[in-house]
């Protein structure tokens, strides 16, 4: 009987296309305010690396001034000091470990038809590609031996291969940046996280990066970074103050493959701060935290207020755009009143109408889907116009088009409910003799 | 066949109450056919309801083919209704936007028949009827007595044993109403029991026996039947 209501619910379509279409634009405009704001809040909600994201930890100690926290709600720097990701570092007490930060520097081409441009990019340890596990077209990533031995190395991610080397294996090849030739070891497949996890304190949906470079050889070559830099105090003057200063510039990232490794490197951690404390830095309470991915974005608020503030406001508008449904279909299905009731003189029982007319809305529900999946598509477009930073987050991927196909018939289902049971009520014999 | 003893129906609103039918008593032997005639008002239609199992009653007793029908809910009372009756409407009653064999497909999809099963009752009944050539054909598309053709062809294809007719030529004129009457005659014939409601005297006196109803009541059950059909014995109500 599903394939025969299915039918009639089709048929019933083309019908009343005027009261077909207000239905249908209506479910549509509503699932496309919804989809819309909810789909960018899904693509930066989500977990982007699930396989491991409680595995990966990000460390946090606080350095802070004694008189005033770091964060409004008394949370530690987002960033540690150099001297700090150093000494962690070099205890080299977790299972993989990476202290990175932001860096933009000039790329002077071979190529002479390349133009010089300025390059963002990360500096990091060898274990940030095992960490975060970007694919490899060409080569691989440097070695802890690389990082030990401050090595002019490089990693490009394909699209800098494109530009230098016109997509060639150019591992091997020099590329001279800032007036030092590195050499690349490996080149990135197309690598495109929806938002740069791993470094949220420059922005989640900051420009990807270029280039990784060690950052042994960063410090070596005395490169500052182009992210965030916070201190609470003056640091002192020159390059060698600044690096034992207690400004907080680095990023370190742990990756801690069980639950008794989080919890001896937490040991191993506020050890290690007590020592500091001992030393005379530190003055604020101990407070060390190692957020895994999805607890470091909560606390980033990598969701933006407003992002939920609009999906929010996007069901209220699909909420309203149900009720003028249910006054829609509560007017169709009345007006059919007649053939449910000679349905039910020729057999149809009370749960058969009701199985009919819910199909009848559900059919209702999946065509609203679909305009409003274009007209979700035509939103995103529009999102992605007006901000260009949204442009990998405003984007529909398999699950949000499942989603909105799924829930249109939902909701169209529940807005069918109260018609459809108005519907099963018809008076048979009422009916049969006012045709 | 079809067995109604002091059968009450009341309509209560909360001001007042309305007996439609009372100690309403009538007995259909299998194979009859029947005219139910009356006054506008003197609750024909309200036994036919009850009669096809559209409408509850509030008192009395009703048996169809045997089966008290009293204790029945609506998917038990449903099944009957569709194995057991055929209806056929003053006002025809067919779907518009399908065509005449979705039409006449509508019951029998209700029955639960196959594709192959549905198909060969409608061509026949549909042939019966004399339309087997408009099956493609939408309702719009015919006269008045042809689409009450159609209403009969669905009625007979699922084989009911009672065919209830509710003023079926009332919206025909009187050549399409006679071509109308002489098909109900000739279903008859072949054994499925008739219980028609009219005020259309030409009509009932066509009918076997006519039974005539007054302010709810039977008042005047009919001669004794002479059947046209040698029916399965059934004991008359006592």
């Amino acid at each position: 009987m599903f394939a025969y209501y299915l039918q009639l619910g089709l048929r019933s379509l083309r019908r009343n296309p005027v009261l077909t279409a207000l239905m249908v634009l209506g479910i549509a405009l509503g699932i496309a305010a919804s989809m819309t704001s909810l789909t960018v809040f899904h693509m930066m909600g989500s977990d982007p690396i699930p396989w491991k994201s409680s595995k990966l930890h990000y460390v946090q100690m606080d350095n802070w001034d004694p008189n005033q926290p770091y964060g409004d709600d008394g949370s530690p720097p987002d960033q540690i000091t150099y001297r700090d990701a150093v000494a962690l570092m070099q205890a080299g007490k977790a299972d993989k470990q990476t202290a990175m930060f932001k860096l933009a520097l000039p790329i002077q081409p071979a190529n002479p038809q390349v133009k010089p441009f300025m390059a963002l990019g990360r500096v990091a340890s060898a274990d940030f590609f095992g960490m975060f596990e970007p694919p490899f077209r060409y080569g691989g990533p440097w070695g802890r031996d690389q990082d030990a031995a401050h090595a002019r190395v490089l990693v490009l991610t394909s699209d800098t291969n494109e530009k230098l080397f016109g997509g060639q294996d150019s591992v091997g090849k020099t590329v001279r940046m800032d007036g030092v030739d590195y050499s690349v070891v490996g080149v990135l497949d197309k690598w495109k996280p929806r938002f740069k996890f791993y470094d949220l304190t420059n922005g989640a949906l900051s420009a990807a990066d270029e280039f990784f470079m060690p950052f042994t050889t960063a410090i070596d070559l005395r490169q500052r970074a182009s992210g965030n830099n916070s201190c609470w105090k003056f640091p002192g003057e020159g390059w060698d103050a600044y690096l034992q200063s207690d400004c907080v510039w680095i990023q370190m990232w742990v990756q801690l493959d069980s639950p008794a490794r989080l919890a001896e490197y937490k040991s191993f951690l506020d050890s290690y701060v007590n020592e500091q404390k001992r030393l005379g830095r530190f003055p604020r309470p101990l407070d060390n935290r190692l957020p895994n991915v999805t607890q470091w974005m909560q606390a980033q608020r990598v969701v933006p207020r407003d992002v939920e503030v609009q999906t929010w406001l996007g069901f209220a508008f699909l909420t309203v755009c149900l009720v003028n449904t249910i006054g829609l279909l509560l007017a169709k299905f009345m007006r059919k009143s007649g053939e449910i009731g000679l349905r039910r003189a020729l057999g149809a029982s009370r749960s058969e109408v009701f199985r009919q007319f819910l199909i009848e809305s559900g059919v209702v529900g999946l065509s609203g889907g679909l305009v409003g999946l274009l007209l979700t598509g035509l939103g995103l477009i529009a999102v992605r116009a007006l901000y260009a930073d949204y442009k990998n987050v405003a984007q529909l991927d398999w699950t949000m088009v499942l989603t909105t196909l799924v829930l249109a018939i939902v909701a169209a289902l529940l807005a069918g409910l109260y018609p459809t049971w108005r519907a099963c009520r018809v008076q048979p014999a009422s009916q049969l003799k006012t045709q | 066949m079809l067995a109604m003893k002091h059968l009450q129906k009341v309509y209560r609103t909360h001001l007042i109450e309305t007996h439609a039918l009372r100690d309403f008593s009538i007995h259909v032997r299998e194979g009859e056919f029947v005219a139910v005639t009356g006054p506008s008002g003197s609750g024909k239609t309200t036994f036919l309801n009850i009669a096809g199992l559209l409408e509850e009653f509030t008192g009395g007793e009703y048996k169809l083919d045997g089966v008290d029908v009293g204790g029945m809910n609506d998917a038990e009372r449903s099944r009957l209704r569709n194995e057991k009756i055929g209806f056929i409407f003053q006002g025809f009653n067919l779907i518009p936007d399908l065509n005449l064999f979705d039409n006449v497909d509508v019951p029998l999809r209700y029955r639960g028949f196959n594709a192959a099963e549905r198909k060969r009752r409608i061509e026949e009944s549909l042939g019966r009827v004399g339309l087997a050539s408009r099956m493609k054909h939408y309702p719009s598309e015919l006269s008045g007595g042809q689409q009450q053709r159609v209403a009969i062809a669905r009625a007979l294809a699922g084989s009911p044993r009672l065919l209830l007719a509710d003023e079926p030529t009332g919206n025909l004129d009187s050549l399409m109403a006679r071509g109308v009457m002489e098909l109900m005659e000739e279903i008859n014939r072949q054994g499925t029991t008739i219980v028609m409601v009219t005020h259309d005297p030409e009509l009932a006196v066509r009918a076997q026996r006519n039974v005539h109803v007054m302010d709810g009541q039977v008042t005047d059950l009919g001669e004794e039947p002479r059947l046209r059909v040698p029916a399965s014995p059934e004991p008359m109500p006592a």
